[in-house]
């Protein structure tokens, strides 16, 4: 970045941070704490609906703030990466770190695990280094005791020197106190006294010599002791940060230079390596983190965690591991299908019973016959069909699987899957972006973030689309049942969500088969460093998980669809409606594509339906439809065995459905897919590269399958 | 390596060992002491992936999976 920073405080707030903010009024709040204490549910319960999402400017890390009033004051809560320290230079902890210190919130609200609180006090500890202002919520209360570990709140807030809150954010217990504890710290009604880590001799020493020369240059601009504590460490990431905070560089101005070659060489003459210095900076905090987590903790029940050990020994057990995550896998598709089917029909009767009275609407104001065609046909009966195909699933799938990511069962699954990952030189984490590509590869793409190795996160970004997502799901779904369960009679639910398993097992083998391509072509490399937290198990809150389910992620992808679906609905009626010469316009389209659609064992039509379903995959299945049904009668669609009627009819059998599902699981992002791509990685050749690679996969395999099984005379 | 040190990765399921070493340089050693795998904490190796590797390790309270690259970087002396 050229960009300098001559003035930090309020007005680097906006500039630099993009906090939406009055700083005339405004109190700016910084939320911190490690991954998986509920920092989240903290900021959701603090702010509510008041929130927006964005991304820190320059860097693919996500920035939420949100805002409250309380007393008379109106405050902006800025949500900051989860953490678990400030120093291991990954890029949420740079953002972390340069917001506490240089943006200078009013406060910063700390959230630590209760269950685990000596390895939260870590960040604590370090942040209470940057600045006074320091709240620490102490959250999961709740858990905490379910397990009888005690905590002494108040002797813990006497040996921080700063208020200290337990909370149960999730039943909204302690909120009020949190909330007062804001107001007094940020507003200053409070004295805190905060601690101060001593770090023995040397080092000491060492600072005395260098802060009074940073206090000269910078003055109160930043923590004057913790500059210098990070100049004598001498990190780079640091050191970058401060120069471009403070618009020149601190380090190499001629005290401070010549003071830190003065106090290297007196380390060096003490036989203490740069290495050593940096140990003992960081073990002195560990040390005084296990140190208050003895004083302030009790363990009542030694085995606290064993009923935690004993699921992990069967959940991730050698024979066991695998098998059960497919099983769960298997079981919330055979839920997903089988819990969607009667609303589905349900959903489906009502909206063709709605299309008929806006047709007789249309009829009795004497509206023109087109008009009623390309609204009602082609509009309406798309969206009809997505809304009623998708919203069931997703109404089960996305509850279903929420609930499993609050249970803290997602983490078991990237751990039972890294070693796989290993050897195909990619990142374990990669099993989590994946799961997430199961509700929208976009989010899938968006998830890669947290993967911290730049090639190891491309990998993940360019496979993300093997995953079949929510919009891919229905497709998949309504083929297998029509196809495969159609013959297995009474167990047609169970075989069609076996097919269905299948196919995404295989996105999952060739995932990692791409994956080591890549590692072996053109993103060359060795894995990288690999640590993965495995959480506390949880119960998951039952409501709180559907309401959020059902508005995050259920409402936000169909009302997504439904906007791709009405105009695209449209587009496809005038094609199919629009004549050139005896032939549609789509006619001629699927009649251009029919030798390459049927070399892949599809055809014409089929193929321009993921042409034409670029915007968004939910319409593939629509399109198709409407192009059959362009050339019959328009029929009545309103049940699966009307549809196969109408796909037998155009010529298809279990092999054109086997290559539309394989073409489906193997074919180029979507639009919304690719945008994400693109902005995520800010290069149009990596976009270009997801783009192909899934898509001569796809060909690749439907042409092999599709020419051995003619070959072979089976269909 | 000093005698009766062993590898993370070593250490049997179930047991436990006291950290003596890091040969890990630089960010790696970093983001492990960042763990609290500092001198003299005890580590107790609790789970292994159906495919043997990673391992996951009860350090300070919180469990955390370590590829056997990453656990071999860290010198334990068994309790």
């Amino acid at each position: 970045m050229g960009l300098t920073y001559q003035s930090t405080g309020t007005g680097a707030l906006k500039e630099m941070f993009q906090v939406r903010a009055d700083p005339s009024k405004d109190v700016v709040v910084a939320l911190a704490g490690n991954p998986n204490t509920g920092k989240s549910t903290v900021f959701n319960s603090l702010t509510g609906l008041k929130q927006h999402t964005g991304n820190w400017p320059g860097k693919t890390v996500t920035n939420a703030q949100g805002s409250f009033s309380y007393g008379n004051k109106d405050f902006v809560l800025v949500d900051l990466p989860g953490t678990y320290s400030l120093m291991s230079n990954s890029v949420e902890e740079e953002v972390a770190r340069d917001f506490i210190c240089f943006g200078k919130p009013d406060a910063t609200v700390v959230v630590a695990d209760a269950t685990c609180l000596e390895r939260n006090l870590n960040l604590v500890l370090q942040i209470l280094e940057i600045t006074d202002r320091v709240v620490v919520c102490v959250n999961l209360m709740d858990e905490a005791k379910r397990k009888q570990i005690g905590i002494d709140l108040d002797k813990l807030s006497e040996v921080l020197g700063i208020p200290v809150v337990g909370t149960n954010a999730r039943d909204g217990v302690g909120l009020k106190e949190l909330k007062d504890a804001i107001y007094n710290i940020s507003l200053g009604t409070a004295e805190a006294n905060p601690l101060r880590i001593k770090y023995g001799n040397p080092i000491e020493k060492a600072i005395a010599m260098l802060e009074p020369c940073i206090v000269s240059l910078v003055g109160d601009r930043i923590n004057s002791r913790w500059a210098a504590l990070r100049l004598i460490d001498g990190d780079k990431t640091i050191r970058d940060s401060l120069d471009r905070y403070l618009g020149f560089s601190l380090a190499d101005a001629q005290e401070p230079a010549s003071l830190l070659e003065n106090i290297r060489k007196t380390m060096e003459a003490n036989g203490i390596t740069t290495d050593e210095l940096r140990d003992k900076i960081v073990s002195e905090i560990v040390r005084f983190a296990e140190d208050t987590a003895d004083s302030v903790v009790t363990f009542m029940n030694k085995h606290y965690n064993d009923l935690d050990r004993k699921i992990d020994r069967v959940l991730t057990s050698k024979t066991l591991g695998i098998p059960i995550m497919i099983g769960l896998l298997g079981f919330v598709f055979w839920l997903t299908m089988q819990g969607a089917d009667y609303p589905s029909q349900l959903l489906a009767a009502g909206l063709f019973r709605i299309e008929e009275r806006l047709s007789g609407l249309f009829m009795s104001h004497g509206l023109p016959g087109w008009l009623h065609d390309i609204l009602i046909l082609g509009c309406y009966r798309t969206v009809a069909w997505v809304v009623s195909v998708m919203l069931p699933p997703m109404a089960i799938f996305f509850p279903l699987f929420t609930m499993l990511e609050d249970l803290g069962y997602l983490p078991r699954v990237a751990f039972n899957l890294d070693n796989f990952f290993k050897r195909a030189c990619a990142h374990g984490k990669q099993a989590l972006t994946m799961c997430m590509g199961f509700g929208c590869n976009a989010a899938g793409i968006i998830a890669c973030r947290i993967i911290d190795s730049p090639r190891e996160r491309l990998i993940a970004t360019i496979t993300n689309n093997y995953v079949p997502c929510n919009g891919r799901f229905p497709t998949l779904i309504a083929l297998a049942t029509i196809f495969i369960a159609h013959s297995a009679g009474a167990f047609s639910s169970l075989a069609a969500a076996l097919s269905v398993l299948g196919t995404v097992i295989l996105g999952i083998v060739i995932t990692l088969a791409v994956s080591r391509m890549l590692s072996k072509t053109i993103l060359k490399g060795l894995p990288s460093c690999f640590t993965l937290e495995l959480p506390p198990y949880r119960k998951p809150q039952v409501g709180r998980i559907l309401v959020r389910s059902l508005l995050d992620r259920t409402l936000f992808v169909l009302g997504r669809a439904v906007t791709i679906a009405a105009p695209a609905g449209l587009l496809i009626w005038v094609m199919a409606n629009v004549n050139i010469g005896d032939m549609s316009l789509l006619d001629h389209g699927a009649s251009l594509l029919q030798p390459v659609g049927y070399m892949l064992g599809m055809d014409g039509y089929i193929l321009m339906a993921f042409i034409l379903g670029f915007p968004a995959n939910e319409i593939v299945m629509p399109i198709i439809i409407m192009s059959y049904m362009a050339a019959d009668a328009m029929l009545e669609l309103d049940s699966l065995i009307a549809l196969r009627e109408l796909l037998v009819a155009n010529g298809w059998t279990w092999l054109t459905a086997v290559c539309t599902m394989l073409f489906s699981l193997n074919h180029f992002p979507c639009g919304t897919t690719l945008m994400t791509i693109s902005k995520e990685t800010q290069s149009w050749k990596w976009t270009l590269v997801s783009f192909l690679t899934p898509t001569l996969t796809g060909v690749l395999i439907c042409f092999i399958v599709a020419q051995s099984v003619r070959m072979l005379g089976l269909a | 390596m000093q005698s009766g040190l062993i590898p993370l990765h070593m250490l049997p399921l179930g047991s436990e060992g006291k950290v003596k070493d890091l040969t890990a340089m630089g960010n790696a050693r970093r983001r492990m002491l960042d763990l609290g795998l500092i001198l003299d904490t005890v580590v107790e190796a609790i789970a292994k992936s159906p495919s043997g590797d990673p391992t996951a390790y009860q350090i300070r309270g919180a469990v955390i999976a370590l590829r056997s690259e990453e656990a071999g970087k860290i010198l334990v002396e068994p309790v």
